[in-house]
């Protein structure tokens, strides 16, 4: 096992590194200049040049890279430009936002896709079934930024009962029941379209599984169709569903940019948007790094659960 | 229905119930919060530009000298006094005493010059702090010389006038030289100043809260805070000022002006400000190297439609280079260009232009001031295909386009979008008028338009220490400006803001800058 989970992280350097080039490059590549963006409108060529020199951005690409480079492998991700901050601490303020709120989103979309999935699955073409499949088609074609706006105007300014946006109230609040209330819109509405994929994957998993003898077999020997979904069907398509919520972490965590921005979390995608906006480069740099490490983790994390479940996974 | 449903159900709503009274709480009272346009760049005066973050800065700091309420006439601030030599080149600025920083820096002539030396010098050892893009506001000032404490004097190399009002500016405010030597670089998040509110904490992306400076000279502020909430979307804006969750929002977005305009909870403020959109014509190259091009353009745009319909009246119809909230330099006698299409048909007639003639039109997506520039140039283009100018439009992020009209429009296009807010009727005239400010010399001439006779009244302007001289000096330019046309002075931007009825003493500043010293909410 240990010698798996290894083995999996060393594949992963490949991936990230590959991850920062194309990061840097697509940065480099898109016009507009950071120091135009520093300096606003009444930047003089003169300026502008200047600042690029003391920004460092008048040497070649492979040279800013590899300076980059170096400092991210001891920890320095240098020094943000428009906010004129160490990346690492405005990454360090963010990143927990985001988790709580990426984090809240994937259980959400776990219980329910899941329950809904099997549900769906075991009453295939019955009532619930059906309208299952219709309420998930709805879910994955739904816009979530469209969501999240509609979410607002009807829950928090027509009817008042949650905030519009923001982490924590402003005044008096900062609780865990104060986080809830702030996290109920933004996490159901990033949850809707994942909770839909993992509902259609789970009950084709599920279907799958209860076609084959074991079930039939436990069936025949009597064993309560309640017990034959939970202890039988359910625990067999397990580790293939493990994946699949797995793989959900990643459009949540790139939903999250969207849904940050929609209703004012403090998190990695609102400080990405504005970065790109600010041509921060470093920043953006720094930013997408560390969400695409996470993605990788969680996708790390998903294969050692499931080879810990399944152990035929470890010798693929 | 089934107890277990019905259970459901009550504790459902009993949950509802309880989380809709914590959303009825508004914001507690003396504690104002405001819905801002972005996340503050920066605390620190010197190294910002945007009008967001001095929206923070002036309730953060004071200057020498800062704008009179409701006008933008200068009054005394930090220097309760001040005298110009007869040559216009020395200003002797007497402060006022007693005065500490918010860190208890004592504010003096020492200090006063920390800030100067810092922004002008590039030896100053707290100078690499930050780009400081404003500072040639001050680039006159030779020196700043400590006479004795309480006295501080401006040398400049040569007269300059709008010397007062660029100190007035947000530049000109002044920093706790202690808080620079302590926090370098970090000052920006660490700012201190004489203000009538003091910093206390920055969360990013969420706020920025100051709170109530006891000590303040000029008298006790009326809030015991002040929570800045930057809200980028301005319909996400719209939704916290109805769900109550700020008491102020700024710049409302024209279309949803009217859905407080209806609601007796919330006040709807408006006020004209120094402020020009215009658009840039390109001299050097055809058609708008010919005078009568240029007039056809200004006679094509339907302006009065344009602030009315696409604006929503949250501008006015613009006729000079100089906007009108300058009242003592503004030129009132000036005609401007009505819309007259029959005008610009046969202007473009004589200068051969009459079968038609295509041009570039380079469009931002947005940026500062810039209001609604997509659809703005879409209503120009219209107007001008009218006349027979087929105008093709480019459109660009706000970056990228500074960095294409900002070096000049030879060889990119023959107009471009452009607005300005000022401080000076001097400033945007001098900065993009004169042959001296051709981009090549490092001005924002990006239309090279030159004429000796308005270099030569702008430079008088400059060195005249008389308002009334000046003012008539300008009201020359903007004659000779208008009837040369180098650009299309379309619109002047009015400001907006909400506050609900609970907030009083409010009142937007002709200076576009956001003073809460008076303001309470009891």
């Amino acid at each position: 096992m240990l010698f798996y989970i290894v083995r999996r992280l060393l594949q992963a350097i490949p991936v990230l590194f590959g991850i920062s080039i194309i990061v840097f490059l697509t940065i480099s590549l898109i016009p507009g200049d950071p120091a135009t963006a520093i300096l606003g409108a009444y930047a003089t060529p003169e300026n502008v040049a200047e600042l690029n020199r003391d920004l460092g951005l008048n040497h070649s690409l492979p040279i800013q890279y590899t300076t980059w480079l170096s400092g991210v492998l001891q920890g320095d991700f240098g020094r943000s430009f428009a906010l004129n901050r160490p990346v690492a601490a405005e990454i360090g303020d963010r990143l927990g936002p985001t988790a709580v709120l990426a984090g809240t989103a994937l259980v959400l979309c776990a219980i329910f896709g899941l329950i809904a999935g099997t549900a769906a699955a075991v009453n295939q073409y019955g009532w619930t079934d059906r309208i299952l499949s219709v309420v998930v088609l709805i879910g994955i074609s739904t816009p979530s930024f469209w969501l999240g706006l509609m979410a607002i105007s009807l829950f928090a300014v027509w009817l008042d009962l949650f905030p519009t946006g923001d982490m924590y109230s402003l005044f008096g609040g900062g609780g865990l029941a104060d986080l809830l209330w702030h996290l109920a819109l933004p996490a159901t509405t990033l949850a809707v379209v994942a909770t839909g994929v993992v509902a259609r994957l789970t009950r084709a998993t599920v279907l799958e599984v209860l076609r084959q003898d074991f079930v039939r077999t436990a069936r025949a020997k009597g064993v309560p169709e309640s017990r034959v979904i939970r202890n039988h069907a359910f625990r067999a398509a397990l580790p293939a569903l493990i994946p699949i919520v797995g793989i959900q972490a990643g459009f949540v965590i790139g939903g999250a940019v969207y849904i940050e921005e929609v209703f004012q979390w403090p998190g990695m995608g609102r400080m990405l948007v504005g970065a790109i906006g600010s041509r921060d480069i470093l920043l953006v740099q720094g930013g997408v790094l560390v969400l695409a490490s996470a993605f990788v983790l969680i996708n790390l994390a998903t294969d050692v659960i499931q080879s810990a479940l399944d152990p035929r996974v470890r010798h693929r | 229905m089934s107890t277990a449903i019905q259970r459901g159900l009550t504790v459902s709503a009993l949950a509802l119930m309880s989380f809709s009274a914590t959303a009825l709480a508004q914001t507690p009272p003396d504690v104002l919060a405001v819905g801002q346009v972005a996340e503050p760049q920066s605390l620190d005066p010197h190294a910002v530009t945007a009008t967001n973050d001095f929206r923070i800065t002036v309730n953060l700091y004071d200057g020498l000298v800062r704008f009179a309420s409701g006008s933008l006439e200068v009054e005394p601030a930090l220097a309760e006094s001040w005298e110009v030599s007869e040559d216009g080149t020395v200003y002797t600025f007497n402060l006022r005493e007693g005065i500490t920083f918010h860190d208890g820096t004592a504010f003096n002539a020492e200090a006063v010059k920390f800030n100067f030396d810092r922004m002008l010098n590039e030896d100053h050892p707290y100078h690499d702090t930050g780009p400081f893009p404003l500072s040639f506001f001050f680039s006159a000032v030779q020196e700043v010389e400590v006479v004795d404490a309480s006295t501080v004097r401006f040398h400049l190399d040569e007269p300059y006038a709008p010397l007062l009002s660029n100190l007035a500016y947000p530049t000109g405010l002044l920093v706790s030289p202690a808080a620079v030597e302590e926090y370098g670089e970090d000052y920006g998040r660490n700012p201190v100043g004489t203000g009538p509110y003091q910093f206390t904490t920055w969360e990013a992306n969420r706020q920025v809260a100051l709170e109530k400076n006891e000590d303040y000279w000029d008298g006790e502020p009326g809030l015991e805070g002040v929570v800045f909430r930057p809200i980028t979307d301005g319909n996400a804006r719209v939704n916290e000022m109805l769900s109550g969750g700020i008491d102020l929002m700024v710049e409302v977005p024209p279309d949803l002006v009217s859905t407080f305009d209806e609601d007796p909870t919330f006040v709807v403020h408006e006020q004209a400000g120094p402020h020009v959109w215009f658009l840039i014509l390109n001299m050097r190259e055809e058609p708008f190297d010919d005078v009568r091009v240029r007039q056809a353009v200004n006679y094509a745009i339907d302006k009065e439609t344009m602030v009315n319909d696409v604006l929503q009246g949250t501008a006015t119809v613009a006729d000079s280079v100089v906007p009108p909230a300058f009242a003592w330099a503004y030129n009132d006698q000036l005609e401007g260009y009505p819309h007259d299409p029959d005008r610009a048909r046969e202007l473009l007639e004589e200068a051969g232009y009459g079968d038609g003639v295509d041009v570039t039109f380079l469009v931002t997506q947005g940026g500062s001031g810039m209001l609604d520039p997509v659809a703005m140039g879409t209503a120009i283009q219209a107007d001008l295909a009218e006349v027979g100018i087929n105008a093709e439009i480019e459109s660009y992020e706000w970056n990228t386009y500074l960095g294409i009209v900002n070096p000049g429009l030879e060889g990119e296009g023959h107009m471009a979008q452009m607005s300005w807010m000022t401080n000076d009727p001097d400033t945007l005239p001098f900065l993009t008028l004169r042959t001296e400010a051709m981009p090549d010399n490092g001005g924002f001439n990006s239309g090279y338009y030159s004429n000796p006779e308005v270099d030569d009244l702008l430079e008088q302007a400059r060195r005249s220490t008389d308002q009334d001289d000046r003012a008539a000096l300008y009201r020359e330019v903007q004659e000779i400006v208008n009837e040369d046309a180098p650009l299309a002075i379309i619109a002047n931007w009015q400001q907006n803001a909400v506050t609900t009825t609970a907030v009083e003493n409010f009142a937007l500043e002709p200076s576009f800058l956001l003073d809460l010293h008076e303001v309470s909410k009891p």
